[in-house]
């Protein structure tokens, strides 16, 4: 038995909306796999819970008339992975979040609910900063649509509203069309453990492959909150497809990341990380799009 | 104060349902009203896979899964898969054959993963099957064992000689 103070089910996206308007303490339950177990660890124990999960209406994904890519909060990882939509464009996020727990955790945890914990370290986040990705949230006015970078606040803070649930992701067409992407965690384990650094990479090549035309990189763990190493993408922009120009991108990332000692990895052992990861990266988007180092 | 729901699924291939408290975990409800003592509690936090049943074809931790969710799936654990005479199933007689069962805590858990790689109709590299495993503990056989009941069962169904 959890140690649950109240429980609410939501019949629908409106209905949550109703029930987080009137139990303004409650707090929303979508897979569990986070939440349960801190009402077990007690962290969270004795709390007022809306659940979520049963709104099949905010799962799923669904390519939209324009490109955009849109998914469902509550879709799970193993449904992400196994989706033919993703899996044809933004390969990379299935791969990433196949990385999530072991293989029942990815059955059971959701995309909203691994975003919505703004946890730094969570799989999906680094490659969804990579993709420029917008948060849906559904309120009582409607629909509110935000970037993932403003989404996340700081560190287990994220922007939703008293009235609001998240209902999609979306990746527009624009970020991803032409583009590839390649995520790697680096763990202590390969499963069921929690990311130490977290790197996602997204390329766009010239035609003639021989030009960095555009290039996105983001981490988890490397910060308080997943991010987008900024001042390397600008150096790399335009540059030629060079292992020279690669090097020295991955050198420009310490501009950006600012990680931190913990028990996992000291500072010193995560910048190493951070700048080797980068390097790895985006040499396999390169091969990935078909271009040729120093060719 | 206790608030109770009523819940209705598929159990094993019949139809049952029960009022259950709001509360409870989906480990409390097969175990206490089902009485489905294949169903372990091990660590009760989504870590060791021991309280793994299989709902509407997929593997999920029982124990971070509320009770209440079940309503409307189709639900199977170990118990479901005695055939009517009694006889195992292949992959129960499968882990007695190799030995992948010692204090047995974990191993109903592992089967019904095992029952989900069965029925995908597909082969899978080693490599894919020890990643499809990896998310139960065993605190006795060291894996192997296990590994090899799982990948022999495969080879079987598919036809392959081993
Ligand atoms: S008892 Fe459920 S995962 Fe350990
Ligand atoms: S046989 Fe004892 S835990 Fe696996």
């Amino acid at each position: 038995m959890y140690d649950i103070k109240a429980l609410y089910e939501a019949k629908s996206v409106e209905d949550a909306v109703r029930l987080r308007v009137e139990h303004k303490d409650a707090e929303i339950l979508a897979g569990g796999s986070d939440v349960l177990v801190q009402i077990r660890e007690g962290r969270r124990a004795g709390k007022e819970l809306i659940s979520i999960y049963a709104l099949d209406e905010i799962r799923g994904v669904t390519l939209a008339d324009n490109g955009d890519i849109y998914i469902g909060s509550l879709t799970s990882f193993s449904h992400i992975t196994k989706d033919p939509i993703i899996q044809k464009y933004i390969n990379v996020l299935g791969e990433a979040v196949d990385m999530v727990g072991g293989p029942q955790i990815r059955n059971i945890g959701t995309i909203g609910g691994n975003t919505c914990n703004g946890v730094t370290s969570a799989d999906s986040a680094s490659t969804l900063f990579a993709w420029d990705a917008l948060v849906e949230l559904t309120g009582q006015s409607g629909k509110r649509v935000i970037p993932i970078s403003d989404f996340y606040i700081k560190a287990g803070t994220v922007d939703i509203k008293e009235d609001e649930i998240q209902t999609h992701i979306i990746i527009p067409k624009k970020n991803y069309d032409g583009y590839v992407g390649h995520y790697i965690k680096y763990a202590m384990r390969n499963a069921m453990d929690i990311a130490t650094t977290g790197c996602s990479v997204n390329v766009k090549l010239s035609a003639d492959k021989k030009t960095f035309e555009d290039v996105r990189i983001a981490y988890g763990v490397a910060g308080p909150i997943p991010m987008r190493a900024k001042s390397a993408e600008a150096f790399i922009k335009g540059k030629a497809v060079t292992s020279d120009n690669i090097e020295e991108f991955s050198k420009t990332v310490l501009n950006d990341v600012t990680p931190r000692d913990s028990w996992r990895a000291s500072k010193a052992f995560r910048q190493h990380l951070a700048t080797e990861l980068a390097k790895r990266a985006i040499t396999k988007c390169v091969e990935l799009a078909g271009g040729e180092l120093d060719g | 104060m206790a608030e109770y729901k009523l819940v209705k699924f598929t159990l094993n291939g019949k139809q049952v349902e029960t009022m259950v408290d709001v509360r409870a975990s989906l480990t409390d409800m097969l175990r206490n009203d089902y009485r489905m003592t294949s169903v372990k509690k091990g660590c009760e936090v989504g870590e060791c896979g021991a309280c793994n049943v299989l709902i509407d074809g997929e593997c999920f931790n029982s124990c971070i899964y509320l009770a209440i969710w079940a309503d409307g799936k189709n639900i199977r654990t170990v118990e479901g898969l005695l055939s009517e005479d009694g006889e195992l199933s292949d992959i129960q007689q499968a882990f007695i054959d190799e030995s992948a069962v010692q204090c047995g805590f974990c191993t109903p858990g592992f089967i019904m993963t095992a029952v989900e790689i069965l029925e995908s109709g597909r082969d899978y590299s080693d490599e894919e099957l020890r990643k499809l495993l990896s998310g139960h503990l065993c605190r006795c056989t060291g894996y192997e064992n296990i590994f090899r009941a799982v990948r022999k069962t495969l080879d079987k169904r598919l036809g392959k000689t081993v």
